[in-house]
Parts: C-alpha cells; structure tokens; sequence
C-alpha cells in the first residue's frame, strides 16, 4: 500500500520533468520581443538592441533554459519582465480569488450534481432522465462566457443583486465574498454540474447491474433504498475520482470566469502574462498549475486505491 | 435609475460596508505595466507618473509654459546658458528635500530617452548644479525649444526623481518609486494587473496659482486613489454605472449610450485635442520599396471610412490631413487631400506605371484595442479596391510593437503597414513626432532613409521665429506625403465619465487627479 | 491461416444484420441530433443561396443596427451582416471541429499503437502524453496560438495538441488489452509482421472507441475556438467563425443581443446536437468507453 503511494509520487516525477521542459520550450520560440514590448512605442532599433543583451535574452537556448532550471528547482521562478517583481510573489497574489472560485465552484457542483444525477438513474428511461440529462449536456455546450454576461447582465446590471466585477476575499468580509463569488461560481460549475451528474447517473446505473444490489432487491429493500443505501455508497468513489481528474477542467475554465467576471486570480494572470509577452510569469503560472493538476490526479489515484477494495497493487 | 426593493437596498448597504468617499476608485483606458516613465512611454505610465512624480516646467490651458518645481530661471543674451533655481520646501515622499542634483541626474536620464531630451542633450556642453537649489544648462548653440522640452506633458515628460533612481541605466526599469508628486505610490499594495493604490501626499506643498492645464497648484483633494485593472470595456461601464467605481478614463464611443442617458454620471472630453491615428510604411522591402507604390497607398486610403469604423457619429472624430495634428500651431493642409480623401481611381495609376505586380502588402492589425481594431480591415477593404494584394495578420498591441521591430522581408516575419495613435501633442511639431523620422535602419520603424527630413527638423530646432518654423513645418509635411512616410488617419477625442459625486477635473491631454473632489452624495 | 481463431472483425451475415437493426434503432434514438446537424450543416453549405450579403463586406455608414428586415440579425461594428456571417461561420466552426478531431485522432492512433505495442517506446511516450496533459487543455492552446500568430492552421494546432493525449491513451489501453487475447498471441507466434498484425487486429478493434472520441473532440474543438476568441487569441475576423463572431460582439451585448445570441445559439445548439450524437454512439457501439477513458 505505502509502496504503492511512494511508487506513484516518484512516477510523476519525470512528468514534471516533461512539463518543464515543454513550458521553456513553448514560450522562447515565441515571437514576441520582450524588450520592445517594455521600451514600447517609441524605442529606435539601437536602443532595443542593448536592452536584449542587458537582460540576457541574447545568450543560447540551453544556457538560458540551464539557468532557468537551476533556479525553477531552487524555488525561484523568476522575475516579471513587466513589473519587475518576483514571479513567486505575483502569483502567489492571486492564488485567493482562484483557489476561493475552485472551492465553491465544487461545492455547488456537488451539491446540484449529485441529487440531479440520482433522480436521473432513479428515473431512468424516462422523461425526467432524458430532460436533466439533456440540460446537463446543454451545461457543457455553452462557451462560459456566454453564460457569464447572461447572468451578469441579469442579475447584476437589471436586478442590481450582485456586483458587476471584482472580488472580496472571505477574511475581509465574508457576505461580501458570497456576493463576489456566488455568480462566477454558478457560472463556471454549469459545465461541471453535467460532469458530474453523468458520472453519478451512469456509476449508479452501472452499480445497479452488481450481484449485491440484486441480493439487496431480492431481499425486499425500497428503489429509494437500494438506490441511497447501496448504490451510491458503491459508486461515491467513482463519482469523487471523476469530480477530481477533472479539475483540469475547471483550471481551463477558470481562466475565461475570471476574465469574465474580472476576478484577480490565476486564470486571469495567464491571460495578462500571455498578452504581455510576460515570459517568467507565463512559465511560473503553466509549471504551477500543471503541478496542481499532477498533484490532484495523484491525490484521487491514491484516494481511489485507498477505498476501492477491488484495486490490488 | 432601477427599482429595487428597500430591503434589497438595505442589505446593499449593509454588504457594501461604510461610505469610503475618501476614496476615488479610477479605471483607465489600458493597464499599469511598466513602471518607469522615463524608460516606457506608454500612456499608462505617464498617467501613473504624473500622480507621484512633479515636473520642473508644464504647459498650461494655453500650451503656455509655466515653471511648476522651479521658482526662476534665466537665458543667457546668446541663447546658450540657462539658469534654473527650485522652488523651496520641495521634498521626496521619503522626507529628503529634492536638490539641483536629482534635477540634473533625472534630465540625464530623460535625455537619454526622449526625442526632444536627445536633441538637446546633442547640443549641451554641460549640466551642473551650482548649488542645492541651482543647476546651469550650457548648450554649445541656441535652442529655442529647452522650456517647451522641460514642460511637455506627453512622449516622455521630464520627471523629476531622486538621483539615486535617476542613475539607473535607461535599458533598465527603475525600482525605486519615490517621487515629490502630489501622491504617494504605495507599493505594499501594488498587485500588477488588478490594483495600484495611491494616498495624499500631506507634506506636497503647491504652488499657489490656480490650476491651469497640466501648469498651477496640484492640491490632492481625495485620501487615497485605487486604480482598478478592468480589461473588459463593457465590463467597465458596468461597474461605473453600478457606482462600483467612480471615474473611467476611455468610455469606447459604441458604448456611449450605455453612460450617456444616465442621469448620475457626467461625461466629457478632457482631452479636447485628442488622438491621431495614423499609419506608416516598410521602405525596406517590396511593395513599399517603391516610392510611386508608397504615394499609391495613401492614395488608396481615405479616413472617412475608417474613422466612422472607428467612432461612428461624425460629431465623434475630425478628418485631418496635417501630420503636426489640426489645431496645433504647426497645422498645415499642403497636401493634406492625399491622406483625407480615398481615391482608388489615382491609387491604381500609380500602381500602373510603378509596374507593381501583386507583391502582398502584411498590414499589422491590433485587435485589442477597439479603435485601432476598426481600423485595419477597412483600411485593408480600401486598399485591395484599389488593386494591392493584402493580407492582414491580427495581433495584440504588444505584439504589434515586436513584430513592427523586424527588418525582414514579409515572407520571413516582416511586415508593410502598421497603424498607431498618438496624442496630439506628442506629434504637435516635428521635433517631438516620432511619425516622420527617417533615419534609415537605425531610427523609428518604416526605416525610409530621407535625409531632407533632418535637415528640415535642424533648421527647425534652430529657427527662434514661429512664422518661419511654421513654414519649414509645411515642407516638412510635403516631403512626408511625398515620399510616403506616414499618413495620419483623423483625430478623436476619448470620452471620459464619472459618476456625479465627483468633481474638480481638469481638461488636460493626460489624465490627472489632483484638484479631483469625491463627495458622499451624488 | 486456417487454423488461426477467428478474429472478431470478420462478421457473419447474422451478425451483419443485427448490426443493421443496431443502425437503424440508432438513428431513431438520436432524430434530435442529427436533424440539428444535418440544418447546421446545410446552413454552412448552402449559405450563398440563403444570403446574398458577403460576410465581410464593411460598410461602416451601416455599423451597429438592430435586427432589421435588410439585415436578419442586424449588423456588427464593421457594418458587416451578422446573419451571413453566421451562415459563412458554420463553415469554419463545423471545419475547425472535424479538423481537430481528424488530426487528433490520426495522431493519437500512430502515438496510442505505437506506444501500446512496442514496450520499449511505452515509457518515453507515455510520459510525454502525462506531461502535455497535465497541462490545462485551455492555457496550453492560448499559450500556443500567442506564439505562433493566430490562424486557421495554427489554431487547429493549439486545438489539436491537447486532446492528442487522450486519444493515444485509450487507443494504447484498448492495444494493450488485445496484446493477451489468444488470436494476437497466435498472430505473433506466427512470426506475423508487426504492421499486419496492428492493421489487420488492431486498428478495427479502435474503431468505434475513436469514433465516439472523436464526436467528443468536434464538440469540445468548437467550444475551444470560441474560447480562445474570447481570450483574443482566436481566428481572425476575416474568417468569421461562431466564437470569433461573439467575440467582437460581445462589447455590444447590452446594446445589440443579438450579436453575441444569434451565433452563441447556432453554437449551443450544434455542440448540444454532436454532444447528445457522442452519447447515442457510445451507448449503441461502444458502452464500456466510459470506464477505459
């Protein structure tokens, strides 16, 4: 079990070797000239030309990404070529807003998911399956931010209920934080909703196929009971694996939310970084957030091998 | 405005916490990046400059100027020596008072930078503090242009820094944020991208004149300002009309109805002279190696169009065909029909007896700013009408700056056309413009090599007598359009709104809050 | 040969005609689908017949107006006319969608067979796949159109890679489940050379898996371009697609709705219809894809 655990943590490790090497390489073959881009509008040819050299971007590719590596395993991610504060810092940041939008984002989900993927297989075949079904599928074919302005200009602009921007953290005022992060969270947990709800719908149903709810039925438990008592308890951990290998889903929405609802987050910063040409924080933001991601998969994996006694190792 | 219920109301209030009216919360056109304003000349900068940093000179609601950190100054009989002496009682937001040191080590820097500040430092022999309040100017000939260099209010303004941060070399941004301004910066709260906080100033000690321009007293009138980042312009109206904020510096005129039926907010023009927009073209590679394809092009380009794209209502923008900018002392219309007036019928007999032959023309379209978003694809439509083989690459405008910096051929990264704005005085006479250098490889990108350019600009700089500057700015101007160098595309004022509660702006080309007044009531 | 089991892709008569029934309950099942589809699809093909405005004629005396009987869906802020771009939108919406999902899949099948039979290669290139997709699918393409300039083949790209991962991780499982089946087994005693046995035993068996993924990608491709438009880093405008269309519009949405409602339910609608589609695929052909994925 432990070796199990250990065996999976040291398998990520070449994947994390994998992503760094792919976030240097994908941003120094991009085009964009960080020293113009600071100089801006009215910088001669010459003037731009020492600045490269001052900042370095004139030396070879492997010296640059040896450099970057050293320091990235050092825990120093680096400079913002904008602002010109530390990466670790910037992003640190803005870790609130994005881990806040996350956490209630889940919690919503999972409390709309789950009921509506249970009354689903509940009914299963009928009108009321096919109905939340297709709203959940509906959930995950409409862009985010469609829904976002929909909703902002329903319920913040016409009914003046919520406000049309921003974010107040849960520490400053927490009625005022349930006000900033209720819509971007109602928003980006649609898609996740029918995420979920499929999974909890099909586990259930497949859960209903097993010998044990058959012995169950036989012995004379209620629909209600079979489907509470047995099945869900048999597909929970399914449903939670799926809820938590799809959290790079929920980073990618996260981006266009917070665009979206001008939240000052991560998803956010990608956008700015990427726009300005802003290399360190663009590197610093991916390696991050795809540690994230590694380190969700391995928590599930492991939650997974932990409760599922069907898995051996 | 809407009718929402008083419990709703009620709990609004409760949520929102206690009336901060204190507090001006600002959302401007662009955002915060760079914050250097002698190395970045990005308007957003400037505008952050100008809240913390105080400039020896400025331009008054006349473009008159006015010392604002000098006291007196004097100009030698032969033009060649100026004396400046500061004010008293001026210090850094630190507590050391501000000295003919870091007065010379902040005009160094600037001098490094600027296009007028390279002009004259060319021609200086030496700038020396003769004492803590008095530095000399020593030029080895006249210049007439030395106190309209110190007070103008845009391309990079003559900030005045402590000298420790003055001696930062110009290719690098500095990082010491101490001005002598009317605001202090505050950089614990500083988060790039979403918010930079400023509070009063209470040790800034104004001049006592009336404010006037960019020129007079700067009285901070409110506590503290939070410049909040939001990217999205519809986003922006929202949170103004909303009251969420209180002042937005670039309305986009699409979305003027939104603000303008609305009975709480105020808007306006402050800056009344504007922006130019305007493009200029590849000497380097064809088509635009071509002086006949170059007249072609700007032929085949007309504003009308364009600038309706652009704003819409013609109450909203002015066709202008004075690369100076109209309404500046150095308007001219020698020519001027060329850039105004699109005529393809011209454009395709020039592009006949040039023999061009379809060479593809890369037009750089910037598409996150909407203004400039509009302009390319018409200006694209205008001139395939006219026969020339486009095509358009859409970037951002940071994007933009870097590909333009490319002296490849099209085919290898290069590019034909790019378009970009100004404000009006930063291209007001031909010593500040950056839109007519052509000084070959080494200069402003378009990279034509016309020496006659110079030339003119040396017998402007040295020429004291307006009339005559007037007519070497008009020649200037002939060999622009001759030679097609650039092309303005007409000028537009951004329309600036505030909710009522404020008050005490100033009509100025920046944005500047000091004088700004935020009451509790509306 | 004879004497080799029968693999299981050589079908008997009977077995064609239950698949026949399969087909045809099928197409019962899922009218909704693909009538949608099929109008979207007609739409995108016979836009010049439906409009006769050109969906990037500018016109800006005409910028900004309301749905009209000139204009069907009003005009955006060019002048040009939303109903055709619409119509001319669907084309490379639809063409982007099946693009992502063709090179996907092709690429995912070399990488997933490959990496499935030959052991060797496994560990490198499955590593590889961790590594692309631990990287939320949305930041790497934004991260990769913003260094290659956006256009039709560069957004395809930044679409395509991210889903590469998935398709070769179920096209390697479903290999290398069949790696032990006894006719595989047979095939490889039998000195078998590598490409026939992944031709002739492998690559059937992944049919009907990539075909349900694939119905998956078009989707999810369609609501990535529109993704990155919003972002600003999508097709350029001269190429009206749904998302780049709602994009520009989208400044306008409390002025003119229509700019980002009329092309947002043209979207909706087709990804609803190609989602709904997928589900109908995989419970009919392929209904243990959820647990292998």
């Amino acid at each position: 079990m432990i070796f199990y655990i250990l065996r999976r943590i040291v398998a990520t490790i070449p994947v994390m070797g994998v992503v760094a090497l792919l976030v240097f390489s994908l941003l120094y073959l991009a085009p964009g000239d960080p020293a113009v881009i600071i100089a801006g509008e009215s910088a001669s040819t010459e003037q731009l030309e020492k600045m490269r050299k001052d900042m370095g971007l004139d030396q070879p590719l492997p010296v640059q990404f040896a450099k970057w590596i050293g320091k990235v395993a050092s825990g120093d991610l680096g400079t913002s070529l904008h602002s010109g504060k530390k990466v670790s810092e910037m992003i640190g940041a803005r870790v609130g807003p994005t881990l806040s939008l996350a956490t209630v984002t889940i919690l919503l989900s999972l409390i709309l998911a789950i009921p509506m993927g249970i009354f689903a297989a509940w009914a299963r075949g009928r009108w009321l399956d096919k109905s939340l079904m297709s709203i959940a599928v509906l959930g995950f074919s409409t862009p985010v931010f469609v829904v976002g302005y929909v909703l902002i200009f329903l319920f913040s602009v016409k009914a003046g209920w919520f406000p049309v921007q921003g974010f107040t953290p849960i520490s400053e005022n927490p009625l005022r934080f349930l006000r900033t992060v209720t819509l971007p969270a109602f928003t980006l947990s649609l898609a996740y909703v029918a995420l979920v709800s499929r999974i909890t719908r099909s586990s259930l149903l497949e859960m209903l196929g097993e010998d044990f709810i058959r012995t169950a039925r036989a012995k004379g438990a209620s629909e209600r009971r079979v489907l509470l008592r047995h099945a869900l308890r048999n597909a929970a951990v399914p449903i939670l694996t799926v809820a938590g290998s799809a959290a790079a889903f929920l980073i990618g929405g996260v981006v266009v939310t917070e665009s979206v609802f001008n939240l000052p987050g991560m998803g956010r910063l990608v956008v700015e970084s990427v726009l300005a040409r802003d290399y360190p924080l663009i590197q610093g933001l991916i390696l991050l957030l795809s540690l994230v991601y590694i380190g969700i998969n391995l928590l599930t994996d492991i939650l997974y091998s932990v409760f599922d006694p069907r898995i051996r190792y | 405005m809407k009718h929402r219920s008083l419990a709703l109301a009620l709990m609004a209030a409760v949520l929102s916490g206690p009336a901060c009216a204190e507090t001006l919360k600002i959302v401007m056109e662009s955002r915060l990046g760079n914050l250097d304003p002698i190395l970045s000349a990005s308007h957003q900068t400037r505008e952050h400059g100008y809240l913390i940093y105080d400039t020896l000179f400025a331009e008054d609601a006349q473009g008159q100027a006015q010392p604002q950190m000098i006291d007196e100054y004097s100009v030698s009989e032969d033009g060649k020596t100026y004396r400046f002496k500061l004010r008293e009682g001026l210090a850094f937001h630190d507590g050391a008072p501000v000295t003919a040191k870091d007065a010379v080590a902040s005009i160094k820097r600037w001098g490094q930078r600027d296009r007028m500040g390279l002009a004259i430092m060319k021609a200086t022999d030496s700038l020396e503090a003769e004492d803590d309040s008095t530095f000399v100017l020593k030029l080895n000939t006249p210049l007439g242009v030395v106190i309209d260099a110190f007070a103008k209010p845009s391309g990079v303004p003559l900030f005045i820094m402590p000298e420790a941060a003055a001696a930062t070399p110009i290719t690098e941004a500095i990082t010491n944020y101490v001005g002598s301004g009317p605001f202090k910066f505050v950089e614990d709260e500083y988060s790039p991208g979403v918010k930079s906080i400023y509070v009063k100033n209470e040790d800034y000690k104004p001049r006592s004149e009336e404010p006037s321009g960019m020129a007079g007293g700067k009285v901070a009138k409110v506590e503290r300002i939070e410049r909040i980042e939001i990217a999205d312009p519809l986003t922006a109206v929202n949170s103004l009309t909303e009251g969420e904020v209180d002042f937005m510096q670039n309305v986009p005129l699409d979305l003027a109805p939104l603000v303008e039926g609305n009975e709480e907010i105020t808007t306006a023009h402050l800056d009344k002279a504007g922006y130019q927009y305007g493009y200029r073209l590849n000497f380097l590679h064809p088509p635009f190696d071509n002086k006949l394809v170059r007249q072609a092009a700007l032929y085949a380009v007309g504003q009308k169009e364009i600038l309706q794209a652009q704003f819409g209502d013609a109450d909203n923008y002015q066709a202008c065909g004075a690369i100076f900018g109209c309404g500046t002392t150095y308007e001219s219309d020698v020519m001027a029909d060329i850039a105004i007036e699109a005529q393809p019928e011209k454009a395709k007999a020039l592009l006949a007896e040039a023999g061009y032959n379809g060479e593809t023309v890369l037009l750089l379209h910037v598409t996150d700013n909407p203004a400039m978003a509009a302009v390319g694809p018409v200006m694209a439509q205008q001139l395939r009408a006219a026969g020339f083989n486009v095509e358009m690459q859409a970037m951002d405008f940071m994007t933009m700056l870097s590909r333009r910096a490319s002296q490849e051929a099209v085919d290898k990264g290069g590019w034909s056309i790019f378009i970009t704005s100004w404000q009006v005085p930063e291209v007001s006479d031909p010593v500040r413009s950056y839109m007519i250098v052509s000084e070959g490889t080494k200069g402003y990108a378009g990279w034509g090599d016309v020496p006659a350019i110079d030339q003119n600009i040396q017998a402007f700089l040295a020429e004291p007598d307006v009339a005559k500057r007037k007519e070497i700015a008009a020649e200037i101007q002939k060999i622009v359009y001759e030679e097609g160098i650039y092309a303005p595309l007409g000028q537009s004022s951004r329309l600036n709104a505030w909710t009522n509660k404020v008050d005490g702006l100033i009509p100025n080309g920046p944005t500047v809050f000091w004088n700004v007044t935020k009451s509790a009531e509306k | 040969m004879n004497t080799l089991p029968h693999s299981p892709s050589v079908e008997s008569n009977e077995l064609r005609a239950i698949r026949m029934r399969r087909i045809a309950l099928f197409l019962h099942d899922n009218i909704f689908a693909i009538t949608v589809l099929a109008l979207v699809m007609l739409a995108g093909l016979l836009a010049p017949l439906l409009t006769s405005a050109d969906p990037d004629f500018i016109n800006p005396g005409m910028k900004l107006k309301p749905p009209s009987a000139e204009a069907l869906f009003g005009t955006d802020l060019l002048g040009r006319d939303v109903l055709a771009r619409v119509l001319y939108g669907t084309r490379a919406s639809l063409l982007v969608g099946l693009l992502v999902a063709l090179v996907a899949l092709v690429v995912g099948l070399l990488i997933g067979l490959v990496s499935g039979y030959f052991r060797s290669l496994d560990g490198v290139i499955m590593r590889v796949m961790d590594g692309i997709m631990a990287i939320p699918a949305i930041i790497l393409a934004v991260a990769l159109v913003a260094i290659m300039g956006a256009n039709f083949i560069t957004v395809v790209t930044a679409i395509v890679v991210p889903e590469v991962p998935r398709v070769a991780r179920l096209v390697r499982s479903v290999v290398l489940s069949l790696r032990s089946e006894p006719y595989v087994e047979a095939a490889v005693s039998l000195a078998t050379p590598t490409w026939r046995i992944l031709l002739r035993h492998m690559l059937p068996n992944t049919l009907a898996p990539l075909i349900v993924q694939g119905s998956f990608i078009v989707a999810s491709a369609i609501l990535t371009e529109s993704a990155l438009s919003f972002l600003g880093v999508g097709l350029p405008p001269e190429i009206p697609t749904w998302g780049n269309i709602m994009a520009e519009g989208r400044r306008f949405f409390q002025l003119l709705p229509g700019l980002v409602f009329f092309p947002g339910l043209f979207l909706s609608l087709t990804v609803l219809a190609i989602n709904l589609l997928g589900d109908g695929l995989r419970d009919r052909f392929d209904p243990k894809l959820i647990k292998r994925a």
